[in-house]
This record gives structure tokens, sequence and C-alpha cells, in this order.
């Protein structure tokens, strides 16, 4: 299966209806369909090897991503804010891709090769030369090259094949499922997997999107009102910025019928005044990694629900990530490989066809198939997917491994608190001690011991940060993910 | 005929399109209305079945027969019903999830 297959079919059985909008303008699936074909036309008179897309997330994302489907050639969605310093290798890692791009200069590309985005929505867009597309695309061909947002480090290209998508789409999507009024709001960047994942279950299941090229708290409430939005998925950066704006009052969004949140850890006291102020809406926690096609685990809104009803049960799993989706197997190890039982915390490995585990440098899955996506998580007795968060942040004090989000939510919880990150700290005594820094409510004021007597009394001492310090704010990445390594060397430095 | 992954094939005589999502463990015989599918670029008379009284093959449903392995999703829909090897191929139920994206 080839992912324009999706496209194709959506467009010959709902054709007229619409299928995204940005802005003012709205293309109906059939527009959309057409565009993509004559996109792929374009791509391959110019003898393109490869897509890559340096821009903003509006109509002409679908445009360009069916289109290199279409003209069975990789995908890749660059960071359009990087620096010319961070751009240039990934661009010159692509030689012999088309580029395109907001500007005609993008730095290290071949000027011949770069097509401006505005111009993927001209009707005119199309080449003279008589071109045929490719009648099979080999399920086995990459579609999708994603540099991963790299926490750790340097970003790696991980590689989605068709099979591995369109796995993840027709498993979890009922075709045409959606019914003609539904619209689903956008504003996860196009170069982030749930941006691409979103595309692609939206359009099999006939929905329309509105994407918002950048998102604003105020803009993103005025679009769902405006635009009668049933769906909308947002990073918990977004979600704790609606929060605040709303500052206690109902979000007064009775169209949406859904809202759904992943791409980092979701502070709890953010979801629990979520869950209070979007009255009528359900909401739905989703897990999944680059390498995995984004989904894996849901918490659904009737677990949602549960908790905000008070539920103890129900309360503890709103840390959860779900149950893993029909398909995919979960297992929890030790360092060791040991599986581990029910409750007992470990690394997470994953299996199934939606699975790919692959970087350009190569594959990570091992001979059964199974996935290190090297966070660390539990499961429960009712199969419940907990995730600590990632392996490489876990900090070992005196041999106790403890996860940095506990710590962090504890402290979000602080009146005088916005955000917290917990790192460890190399100490001589206990191989690593915990330090927290944190970012003060603006106008509000707290000292130093009063948030470790606040720590000592919601957690264990060996949990109570040892080093406290207070900063502006914290750095995090696009989809609102920590970066510890920069808080760590701010520490150290 | 060779059914392979992501191969698209189509029944001569009705208007069944169809993409392979996962090829049979031993060669097999996949009708529609009772005639063998071909290649979708193939020659098409589209004359139709004879009979037309079930509900046909449905688009974006999955049609899995468990004997062989072969799992195909219709692409088009059409009056005609598949079968492998003369086994009637249901379809493979899909249960629906909450949206998350």
């Amino acid at each position: 299966m080839n992912l324009s297959l999706l496209l194709e079919m959506s467009a010959s059985t709902l054709e007229d209806r619409p299928a995204v909008t940005s802005g003012s303008r709205t293309l109906s699936y059939a527009q959309l369909d057409a565009a993509a074909r004559r996109c792929a036309a374009k791509f391959l008179s110019m003898g393109a090897t490869g897509v890559v897309y340096c821009g903003t997330n509006d109509a002409s994302f679908p445009i360009a991503v069916f289109g290199a489907a279409y003209a069975g050639l990789p995908f890749i969605p660059l960071n359009y804010r990087l620096g010319d310093e961070q751009l240039q290798p990934l661009v010159e890692a692509n030689r012999g891709a088309v580029i395109i791009a907001e500007t005609a200069r993008v730095p290290g590309a071949d000027p011949e090769k770069v097509v401006l985005r505005s111009t993927l929505l001209d009707a005119e867009f199309s080449t003279k030369a008589d071109i045929e597309l490719p009648a099979f695309v080999d399920p086995e061909d990459v579609a999708i090259v994603l540099y991963t947002s790299g926490t750790s480090g340097t970003p790696k290209a991980a590689l989605l094949r068709h099979r591995h998508l369109t796995a993840y789409v027709i498993g979890t999507v009922e075709f045409a499922g959606a019914e003609p009024e539904q619209a689903a709001l956008v504003t996860v960047p196009p170069y982030h997997i749930a941006g691409l994942a979103n595309l692609l279950s939206n359009m099999y299941s006939g929905r329309r999107i509105v994407y918002l090229e950048s998102f604003d708290a105020q803009a993103w409430l005025d679009t769902i009102r405006n635009e009668r939005i049933t769906q909308a998925m947002v990073v918990p950066t977004m979600l704790t910025r609606v929060v605040q704006l709303l500052d206690g009052s109902p979000a007064d969004a009775p169209s949406l019928a859904t809202l759904s949140y992943g791409g980092a850890r979701m502070p709890l006291p953010v979801l629990e005044q979520a869950l209070e102020l979007f009255v009528g809406t359900g909401f739905v926690n989703a897990y999944g990694l680059t390498e995995t096609s984004s989904t894996i685990a849901l918490l659904g809104p009737e677990d949602h629900d549960a908790a905000f009803a008070g539920d103890p049960v129900a309360k503890v799993r709103l840390s959860s990530v779900g149950k893993v989706l029909p398909g995919i197997e979960v297992e929890v190890r030790d360092e060791d490989g040991t599986l581990l039982a029910v409750g007992e915390p470990g690394l997470v490995f994953l299996r199934g066809e939606q699975v790919s585990g692959e970087y350009e440098s190569g594959s990570v899955v091992d001979a059964e198939g199974w996935f290190p996506t090297k966070d660390r998580g539990w499961i429960d007795q009712d199969d419940y997917l907990f995730i600590e968060g990632r392996a490489d942040d876990t900090i070992i004090r005196g041999g106790e491994n403890i996860a940095p989000a506990e710590i962090e939510d504890v402290l979000r919880r602080h009146e005088a608190i916005v955000d917290a990150a917990v790192v460890g700290i190399p100490d001589d005594e206990w191989g690593q001690q915990i330090a927290a820094v944190v970012v003060m409510k603006p106008g509000a004021s707290v000292s130093v011991d009063e948030l470790h007597d606040y720590c000592q009394l919601h957690l264990r001492s060996s949990k109570t940060p040892y080093r406290i310090e207070f900063r502006d704010e914290l750095p995090h990445t696009p989809t609102g993910k920590l970066l510890r390594r920069e808080v760590l060397a701010d520490l150290l430095g | 005929m060779d059914i392979k992954a992501g191969s698209r094939l189509a029944c001569p005589e009705c208007s069944v399109e169809l993409v392979v999502v996962r090829p049979p463990s031993s060669p097999l015989v996949l009708t529609c209305g009772g005639i063998e599918v071909v290649d979708a670029a193939a020659d098409r008379p589209g004359g139709g079945h004879s009979d037309t009284s079930g509900e046909g093959t449905l688009v974006g449903k999955r049609y899995a027969d468990e004997d062989s392995g072969i799992e195909v999703l219709c692409a088009k829909p059409g009056p005609g019903a598949l079968a492998a090897d003369g086994r009637e191929v249901p379809i493979k139920g899909a249960k629906p999830l909450p949206s998350s994206d």
C-alpha cells in the first residue's frame, strides 16, 4: 500500500467534500487530489529523488505530502525555523531532492531544485511534459524521513515506509467514517510525526483539516468557535497557554467533541484544569514515537471522565497513556532483558506492523521484531501503560531509580510555580543528586526553603531536590519536550 | 497470477478495485463475482455480474481470508463479492478508536 491511495480513495468517494482549509481558502478532496498529482508530475519532471519540505503548515503541506507519494518519492519535512547552520547539513544530506521553501534562497541548496511553497497552490502549477505517475509504489519504499527532535543531541533520520504508515491508518481509522460537518484543527508542526499522522488519518476518515499556521491561544480558541471545529490535537505547551488564557472561565467551545494531546508528557495540573474548563469535550491522551508511526497507546474520554468524576483508580490512570492499540504488543524488561511482571517499572519494548524502529544508519529492531523505545514505564493489572520518561533522564541516587516527572508534577502543583525541570547532577557520595529548576508565575513569590519544605511534605525525602534554582523560562523543543541536557548544562556551567 | 503486497487488482467485469495489504502464503485464485481478478492496468471488459444480490465489495473495508493469509483493501466498490479459492472472503473487523489525531 502506498500513502497516495489514502487520498485517492477519499477523492473518488467523497469528491466535493471540503478536505483542507487554510486562511480563507478551502480545497475539496477532488481538488486536493488533482493538485497532488500535478505536484507529483512536477517533481518527476525535475528529476527529484526526494521532496524536502521546509515550510509552514497550510494547504500546501498535504499537496506536497501526497505529491511525493504519487511520485513514489520520500517526503522529508524539515523545521523551517532552524538557523542556516543547522539547516544546511540537512539540506546537503538530501541532495537530489526538490526543496519546497518559503524563500528562493535555501542554505546549501541548488537553486534549480528550489520550489516556492506558495506556488503549490496555483492551479497552473504543473509541467508541460507529459509525465506518467508510477502505477506501482512498493510498500517497502521509504515514504517519510523524519529528523527526530533529538532531546538527547544530534537529530537522527528515522525512516517510515509506506507499509508502516498505511498499517497505522487502515488499522485505526474507519474509511470515510467522519460526518461531513466534522473538522480538525491542526497546529502541530509539519515536521513532526503528529502533523503527518494527523493528516493521513483525517484525510482517510473524510474530515476537513483546518490549519493554523502558528499557534496562539486566542487564535486557536477563535478558530474552534468560528470554524465549528470538532477535533483538535495539542502538545502540552499549547494546552498550558490555553488554560492560562482562560484563567478559570469556561472554554465556550461547544462544537469541540474531542481534544487529544500528546508529543510530550502533559503536566497533570494543566490537564485537570482543562477537564474542568472544556465542558462536554472528550479528552484523549495519545502516546507514540516517530519510530512507531505515531500513536501506539490511547487513554480515552471515558477514562478522563471517570477521573474527573473522582474515581480513585481512574485518577491514578490519568497519569497513564492508556492501553495499546489493537495490533501492538508491549513488553517491559529490565536492563538485562528479563521480562518484568505487572507493576514493575523498566524499559518499554514495542512490536507491531506500524513500528519501524529504523534509521538511515540502520534498524534497532531485534530479531523478534521488538523495538526498544528507550522510554521507562510499567503496566498495571488492567493493561494500562504508564510512561515515566526517557531512560536516559532517570536519576540514579544512591542506587535508587528516580523518574524526574514525578518530582516535576509535584513542583508544578505549587501555587507559585508555572514550570519545573528536574535533573540529576553528579555527586561523589550519592552518584547523582536531584536538582530542580523552577519558573515562578508572574507576580508570585516563594523561597527555596519554602519549596524544599513543600517537596518534603509531598515526596519521600530521597526524592526531595537537594538543590533548587529559579529561572525566567525553561528550554523546550517545538512540541514541548523539555530539553533536560540544556537545563543540566546551565546548572553545571 | 502473482499477488504481491501493494499490487492493485481489479475485477474485469465490475467496478471493484483492490489493493493487496498482505499477500497469500501460497498461490491462490482470487475472484470477484466468480471471475478471477486481474491486474488493475489490464483490459477490463466490464460486462457485469449475473448475481448481484449480495452487498458486493465495500470501499474502505478490509477483506481477509484466514486460510491463505491474503488481505486486501477495497479501493473502489462494486457489486461483485470476493472469494479466495472459492471461499467467501469476510470483512476484517476493525474496532473504531477515539480520534487521537
